[in-house]
């Protein structure tokens, strides 16, 4: 992108152009659907932007007709997005050499990328660690449970949307290099060993397996009647073995494209029928 | 239930079907639903452990590219009304949450579906330069999702309390609702199946397994100490990891390797 002489001046984006493209960006997803997923919600975000750098109606129509187009990332950090997009659009209005290619373009390149990383740290790591605190708190009925989920996850989805759309306006397309580099690539798999540890330990901790089916009965050498449970065989070989080979069925079913709430109510077919042979107990 | 009640019942619904599209500010999260429900029914202590106890089974339920989760918002609200209004144990609420979310994530296939037409709507007023247009499509497929859980939660409220409820729920045989109790107790790792699949890092199982290990044989130990002895696990495999050193990835450097430290938490 050569600097031209012949630039417009075209007014950055206000304080209150800020606030108001974070407001929007709040209710992204709000229309989210099958032919082009958030795609009115990109432009609804954007909106501030175009009508600060176009003021003539057939560059606002163009404009927006730009951002209805096919958008899907994890929410979030799509805001960095809309900063890049922001700092582009800015530069078109002032006659810079980029055409809507380049911002379509760099729109749909960063949104794989971004998914990539967001998705493990904001699902898969701070959603699930901070619902698992809260769960466990709320278990014994306190209030404490359902506030610290609500309002951590949310102080984090504030400053992720806030400060990821600032950083993307005043980087520009330099966020490509960030998004591909090393900084965020070790954020992603600091969160995936976090998520996977605590994954771990909460297959163990919450799932609650009974299975009281009685294997053998025999007297030891004291004389006492001992019985051997299925429950027994399988602790004396590895506690929790069972939830953890349901877990891995469960992987496998997903990974073959196996609706969870498919295998959701096949887990409650298991259950009835278990109980019903006796082999699960409450 | 009172009118002021059942009001507050339906307000809570739209609010929690419009954050279960958004994914935004949690709302319908079974820990936030059902506590909302309870705060409005006059049993705040219930709909917090039964949101605690949903929030488990639905912990993993997530939002991944276009796959859609399950819906926690109907089932988060309904099972608390059927549970607090119509007199029913903890573990009827859950066997009941995911039927729900079932019918849930019909339902929002279905206004999901019906959203494109606000989509191409919205080309319409592009065209036009027309930007109030626009946003009135946006709100109108967001009212939408609100009323796909409001109104389903709004007739099950006006109907909670009467016997035709508690009737059908006892003709449920005991081995179903007890089959169904067992299965809560493992129905939780379809969500943690979920999230290990979400993160597509096979090379960081090993973690795992080391969380499993911990959990199971060190008793005593909560999740707030797992969770710390995760992130230092996170922090030294980051910092070891010579991916992340260019130094030692480039011989002739080697060297310098030691100096080579520069950390995202700094």
């Amino acid at each position: 992108m050569t600097e031209s002489t012949e630039l417009k001046k075209v007014q950055p984006l206000t304080k209150r152009d800020i606030i108001s493209t974070y407001f929007r960006s709040t209710f992204m997803l709000g229309s989210f659907n099958f032919e082009r997923m958030q795609a009115i919600g990109v432009c609804v975000t954007m909106i501030p932007a175009i009508k600060r750098f176009y003021h003539k109606k057939e560059d606002q129509a163009a404009a927006l007709k730009r951002h209805l187009e096919f958008f899907n990332t994890t929410p979030w950090p799509a805001s960095a997005i809309f900063g890049v997009t922001a700092a582009m659009e800015q530069k078109k209005a002032e006659g810079g050499d980029i055409d809507e290619a380049a911002i379509t373009n760099v729109k749909i390149g960063l949104m794989g990328p971004l998914a990539g990383i967001g998705d493990p740290i904001f699902w898969g790591t701070a959603r699930t660690i901070l619902a698992a605190l809260g769960a466990s708190l709320a278990l014994s009925g306190s209030i404490l449970g359902p506030l610290l989920f609500f309002f951590g996850i949310n102080i984090v989805r504030m400053l992720t949307r806030w400060y990821g759309f600032q950083v993307g306006y005043r980087q520009g397309t330099d966020i490509v290099q960030d998004v591909a580099g090393n900084r965020l690539k070790k954020l992603t798999q600091m969160a995936s060993v976090l998520g996977l540890f605590v994954m771990g330990s909460l297959v163990s901790k919450w799932t609650n397996i009974k299975m009281p089916l009685t294997l053998a009965h025999y007297k030891d050498q004291a004389g006492h009647l001992v019985t051997t449970t299925l429950q027994s065989t399988l602790d004396s070989l590895l506690p929790g073995l069972v939830a953890l080979l349901m877990t891995f069925a469960c992987m496998w079913l997903l990974k073959h494209k196996v609706n969870a709430i498919w295998i959701i109510f096949g887990m409650f077919a298991v259950g009835i029928l278990g109980y019903w042979a006796g082999i699960f107990g409450l | 239930m009172n009118a002021m009640q059942f009001i507050l019942v339906i307000l809570v619904a739209l609010v929690c079907g419009m954050a279960s599209v958004m994914d935004e500010r949690q709302f319908h999260r079974p820990i936030v639903a059902c506590t909302l429900i309870g705060l409005v029914l006059g049993d705040l202590h219930t709909g917090i452990i039964l949101g605690g106890q949903l929030e488990l089974i639905a912990l993993g339920w997530m939002n991944v590219g276009a796959a859609m989760a399950p819906d926690s918002a109907l089932a988060s609200t309904i099972s608390a009304i059927i549970v607090i209004v119509g007199h029913q144990s903890i573990g009827e609420g859950m066997a009941i949450a995911i039927p729900l979310a079932a019918a849930g994530q019909v339902l929002t296939i279905f206004v999901r579906t019906i959203a494109v037409f606000f989509q191409h709507q919205a080309d319409h007023f592009a065209a036009q330069a027309n930007f109030r247009g626009i946003e009135w499509c946006h709100i109108g497929a967001l009212f939408l999702q609100g009323l796909r859980v409001a109104i389903p939660t709004g007739a099950v409220a006006a109907i909670a309390g009467t016997s035709i409820v508690s009737q059908w729920l006892n003709d449920i045989p005991p081995v179903v609702t007890h089959g169904l109790q067992v299965s809560g107790g493992f129905i939780v790792v379809v969500g943690y199946a979920m999230v290990i699949n979400m993160m597509k890092a096979r090379s960081l199982m090993p973690f795992f397994f080391i969380g499993f290990i911990l959990a199971t044989f060190v008793s005593g130990m909560n999740l707030v100490g797992l969770g710390i002895l995760g992130a230092c696990a996170a922090v030294v495999y980051v910092q070891l990891n010579p991916d992340f050193h260019d130094s030692i990835k480039a011989p002739a450097a080697a060297t310098s390797a030691g100096t080579d430290d520069d950390d995202v938490l700094g």
